[in-house]
């Protein structure tokens, strides 16, 4: 097993496991954390799968993507802890009711 | 001669000497919102007015393309001259091309609405301008990328975007909306970003029109494609994963309604086309059909959840519901029928945008008018509010899908997709769509004529804002009547052609 | 574009232009509505005029536009459309008249004219209709227009019963589409021809075939009230007194009813229906609808709704002169279609002006009514006997062919339907004739109103008396040139292979 393949594996294991705690958490914290793992996730595989170039060196393509995406979860993030702070100060409670009891 | 062809003879002229100038065109309705979104948030007091003359420019700028694009077929441009795989392609067909025009027509309606709706709000003025150009700027991004990766920073800052302006509303239900609307956007995009890491791996390209060529029916192939299109299909909501549409559409305010359900799921929807048309396409009949099953879901779950709303704004986000279905149904129906199965989607598309916006914003004006959206308590507002109810049913024609309207011209393709090729039960389906769309629309329709039990205090409605939602609706009724330029407009580059790559057996 | 392709686009647009502007109008614009509805109206008449001409030289009036690849939008004026064409435009022209006297000083009526002018629109459309397309445009504009006018009052009532005409109209239109899209893609034409379109496919699409029509007549059969697709049209009932008269007599049942006509001529060609096999169950349906029609309204106390049943019946003679597939039979079918639209509205206005006058809605509120409004009762007096198919009111024209085809045709259990429903009319008419005219008055009217000093205004008076002469003409000199029994025959030596 390549050292590329234990990457990848772990990546995918982050992300099944960021999205157990997105779906099955109820607290607005816990899921966004989820999402971030979810997201370390795939960076992980992005990065571990990368490709090496002919002369050996490592791909800088993923790389550049890998940054990408952690500015966006980053800005992301942020969006979804001021829309969590916005939800408590509404509804005092951090969590999502249950939309079939409006 | 006709004008659209002496209108193309002029700039196969004029663009003889500047083919490299015209082809940087391309980049300018990425370019134009951009600039206005930067400018409106820097200058917070003159938010409106950039918003207006900035989608005034958008609509120039896409009118510029088509007859350009209608004499020199679909254009690419490798922006800042690198090229992919490396750098950034911008391509035009006549898809996208239908979807900016689409984008900049409906999004000059919003905009007229916006800047009447939010007048005596500035706070909530200044927030909207910045962010709903910068929506702008994803979606149109979204429609001109050819690469994989870009496409996910498009999805990303559309759906954040429209996260922020689904929670303007503020209250309780706009903020739980907007946020079970982000959380399944996130979900949405990472699912996405993993198919992506995946197909990189195996292809080392992201660009699209190079994996088609390079891309084969290896196992991984179908894991990636399986986690984008999951992953998209949240995002345009297609049933089942559509239970956080409802309650964010109809929470936002009126024009960002409009926006979410008009234009941004055509987003995600126009994406997963494009990577049906250019990856999948050949050999999978299975997955078609299964797509093409969700519609039909979509379709009859949408419309009875639609039928039993007694909100005026929640039974027109399941109406939403219901017309994804519909779009879906072209993926099954596109085999032995090709172009028309997809013509008549992507008219249903184009019509959708106009006649769903239109709803949204006459529902706004009745919200607005009543100060409350109960159906049953409409209270005579078709003789009071003549007008926007005249939109809302004019844009309720077209979602029927009764003629003449874009919509009916859509239901037309695609039941002939269905019925020349002996496919029945497709066709029930969009008949029966039909039947419930009527039941649902006139509902409304009936109670708007009746008294109600507890009349209201009403309150005054900017005329633009009705007569902007009449103009959407009039607009949708009208792709009824010019069905060949709509058609004609789809067909450059040939975008729905079977690609000599993708996954052949 | 020549003058021949002009002046369909001007007939559609003489109601379509003024119904638009009428939308626009402040509710009290009396005289420009009026002047609009009016001059509308008169314009219409002077075009069909201009064509009917024009047709019997010979001439036809063509437009088309292109629509969706491989298909056109068209209109053509040929002696068949001219038929519903004449009928109605002149019925237009009269029921405006009646119903701005119906109307006067009550709320809304620019939204009511405005979708008034839209139903007579839509009937023009499906009249002209060149192509069963062009044809489900026009007929789907009617089934929307037409809405408004039956919730007009905004009553819960009047609200269930849009919801429910609704419900059986929309779900029709759906089948038709289904059906003329099924047929499009087996033909690759949905133009009209005399004689059909269908009959050169091969023998194995016959099954197919067979549904198509079955789809296209529900579809119409829902507009043409066919039992068991009539439930909305007695719920209709609660409109004003000219949606009455105008949806019954012309607009909504006779725009099925014609449509029965194209796709039986036209479509699928008589002798190929006959051929195929469906035909004689669509004869049966027209008689058990005919049967079942009377029946009812001889049960109804409403004077609306005994009048709505027996429309339901009387829409089906022209159905049933259809379906027997003879030459003869289809003339009186085809004159059903101008008879009964006069004989019927005369009678809606008739029940309009006594309800309006005299607060007068049952037939058990109606006893000396001849005594007060004379002239009232005189031309509903006319209209029944049409009805009931005495001469020499036009409704014995109909009856007459309509058994003669049945002979001709050996369909002898016909004149048996025949003479059931003429005696079932006749017991549901006479009583109340009898009633009026030789029982005493009420000493107090449920809600007498002096309009005019006649028996009622003049608005309301004329069109009635006018539609009543109009009757009675017809059946007197049917045998004139140009007379709509002579019209009829016209259009039937067309749509028979010449024998």
């Amino acid at each position: 097993m390549t050292p590329a393949i234990i990457y990848a594996l772990t990546g995918l294991g982050l992300f099944v496991l960021g999205l157990y705690a997105l779906i099955m958490r109820a607290h607005l914290l816990r899921k966004i954390l989820g999402f971030n793992v979810m997201g370390s996730g795939v960076f992980l595989v992005l990065a571990g799968l990368g490709q090496r170039t002919p002369m050996g060196g490592p791909d800088p393509v993923p790389q550049a993507m890998v940054i990408t995406g952690i500015v966006v979860a980053v800005a992301a993030t942020a969006l979804a802890l001021s829309l969590m702070l916005r939800v408590v100060a509404a509804t005092g409670r951090a969590r999502l009711p249950d939309p079939h009891h409006d | 001669m006709e004008p659209s062809a002496l209108v193309r003879e002029l700039f196969a002229w004029a663009h003889a000497d500047a083919a490299g100038l015209m082809a940087s065109v391309l980049a300018l309705p990425v370019l134009v919102p951009l600039l206005g979104a930067l400018f409106a948030f820097v200058m917070r007091r003159w938010a409106a007015a950039i918003g207006l003359v900035t989608l005034l420019a958008l609509l120039a700028t896409v009118l510029l393309l088509i007859p350009w694009l209608l004499g020199a077929g679909a254009q690419g441009l490798a922006v800042g001259g690198w090229g992919a795989p490396l750098g950034v392609d911008l391509y035009a067909d006549g898809l996208s091309l239908a979807m900016l025009l689409m984008t900049a027509v409906v999004g000059l309606g919003i905009s007229l609405y916006a800047h009447s709706y939010f007048r005596a709000d500035p706070i909530r003025e200044q927030a909207f301008w910045p962010l709903w150009l910068l929506l702008l700027t994803a979606l149109n991004a979204l429609f001109l990328s050819r690469d994989l990766f870009n496409l996910y920073v498009t999805l990303e800052i559309l759906g954040l975007s429209a996260v922020a302006l689904t929670a303007l509303a503020g209250g309780a239900k706009a903020l739980v909306g907007a946020m079970r609307y982000l959380l399944v956007s996130l979900l949405g995009s990472l699912a996405y970003l993993l198919g992506i890491a995946l197909l990189y791996h195996a292809y080392a390209t992201v660009d699209l029109a190079l994996l088609a060529a390079r891309i084969d029916a290896a196992p991984a192939t179908w894991a990636a494609l399986a986690l984008m299109s999951a992953g998209l299909i949240l995002k345009t909501a297609l049933f089942p994963l559509h239970f956080w549409l409802p309650p964010a559409h109809a929470s936002a305010a009126a024009p960002v309604s409009a926006a979410l359900s008009a234009l941004v799921i055509k987003g995600s929807y126009y994406l997963l086309v494009r990577i049906w048309l250019e990856l999948v396409q050949v050999q999978s009949d299975g997955v078609a059909t299964f797509l093409g099953l969700l519609g039909a879901g979509a379709v009859l779950w949408g419309s009875i959840q639609a039928l039993v709303q007694t909100r005026l704004k929640l039974l027109i986000a399941y109406s939403t519901v219901a017309q994804i279905g519909y779009l879906f149904l072209a993926f099954p129906l596109a085999a032995g029928t090709g172009g028309l199965a997809w013509s008549g989607a992507l008219y249903l598309a184009l019509s959708h945008a106009l006649a769903k916006a239109a709803m949204f914003l006459a529902a706004g004006n009745l919200l607005r008018f009543g100060g409350h959206d109960r159906i049953a308590d409409l209270d005579r507002v078709v003789q009071r509010l003549p007008l926007s109810m005249a939109a809302f049913a004019l844009a309720g024609v077209s979602i029927i899908g009764l003629p003449p309207s874009g919509g009916f011209i859509g239901k037309w393709l695609l039941l002939e997709a269905a019925l020349s090729t002996g496919r029945w039960g497709w066709g029930i389906v969009i008949m029966l769509g039909g039947v419930l769309a009527a039941t649902y629309v006139f509902k409304v329709v009936g109670f708007a004529f009746t008294q109600a039990e507890h009349p209201h205090q009403a309150q005054r409605v900017p005329a633009t804002m009705e007569w902007v939602a009449f103009a959407l609706a009039v607009a949708a009724v009208l792709l009824g009547f010019l069905v060949a330029q709509p058609l004609m407009l789809l067909e450059i580059g040939d975008p729905f052609a079977a690609h000599v790559g993708g996954m052949g057996p | 574009m020549s003058l021949e392709a002009w002046i369909p686009l001007l007939v559609l647009c003489s109601s379509l232009l003024p119904g638009l502007m009428i939308f626009g109008l402040d509710e009290s614009r009396v005289r420009l509505r009026t002047t609009l509805n009016l001059g509308g109206a008169l314009t219409k008449l002077a075009l069909v005029g201009v064509m009917f001409w024009g047709v019997s030289q010979g001439i036809e009036y063509e437009v088309r536009i292109s629509f969706l690849p491989g298909l056109d939008l068209a209109l053509r004026a040929g002696p068949l459309a001219l038929l519903f064409l004449v009928l109605s435009s002149l019925l237009w022209l009269v029921t405006t008249i009646y119903a701005i006297g119906y109307l006067e000083g009550s709320p809304h009526r620019s939204r009511f004219f405005g979708f008034f002018s839209l139903c007579v629109t839509a009937t023009v459309g499906v009249a002209m209709a060149a192509d069963l397309l062009t044809f489900l445009l026009f007929y789907e504009l009617l089934t929307l227009a037409t809405y408004p006018l039956v919730v007009h009052r905004g009553t819960e009532v009047a609200r269930r019963a849009g919801q429910v005409y609704l419900a059986y109209t929309i779900g029709g239109g759906a089948l038709m589409l289904f059906g003329i899209v099924w047929l499009y893609t087996l033909t690759g034409t949905l133009e009209f021809t005399p004689l059909g379109f269908v009959s050169e496919l091969d023998p194995t699409t016959h099954p197919a075939l067979i549904l198509i029509f079955i789809f296209l007549i529900t579809g119409l059969g829902v507009k043409a009230a066919l039992v068991p697709l009539h439930v909305w049209l007695p719920m209709a009932m609660v409109a004003p007194a000219p949606v009455s008269a105008l949806l019954h007599a012309v607009a909504v049942v006779k725009a099925g009813a014609f449509g029965i006509v194209r796709v039986v001529y036209e479509v699928f060609g008589v002798e190929f229906s006959a051929g195929l096999g469906v035909t004689l169950p669509l004869a049966v349906l027209a008689s058990i609808t005919i049967l079942y029609g009377s029946l009812r309204a001889l049960f109804q106390d409403d004077l609306k709704r005994r009048l709505a049943f027996s429309t339901v019946s009387q829409v089906s003679y022209i159905v049933l002169g259809v379906a027997i597939a003879s030459p003869i039979a289809t003339v009186g079918g085809l004159v059903h279609l101008i008879h009964q639209g006069l004989m019927k509205i005369t009678l809606f206005f008739c029940a309009g002006n006594l309800a309006e006058t005299l607060g007068v809605h049952k037939v058990s509120e109606m006893n000396g009514a001849g005594q007060r409004m004379p002239w009232t009762m005189v031309a509903f007096t006319v209209g029944a006997f049409g009805m009931i198919g005495a001469p020499p009111v036009a409704g014995f024209i109909t009856k007459w062919y309509l058994g003669l085809g049945a002979l001709d045709a050996g369909q002898h259990w016909v004149l048996l339907v025949l003479a059931t429903s003429s005696l079932l009319n006749a017991a549901y008419f006479l009583p109340i004739l009898h009633a009026a005219w030789f029982r005493e008055p009420p000493a107090q009217w449920p809600a007498e109103r002096s309009l005019g000093r006649g028996e009622t205004s003049r608005a309301l008076l004329w069109p009635p008396i006018i539609t009543a002469v109009a009757a009675l003409l017809a059946g007197l000199l049917a045998s004139l040139p140009f007379s709509p029994l002579e019209w009829a025959r016209f259009i039937a030596e067309r749509e028979f292979r010449p024998l």
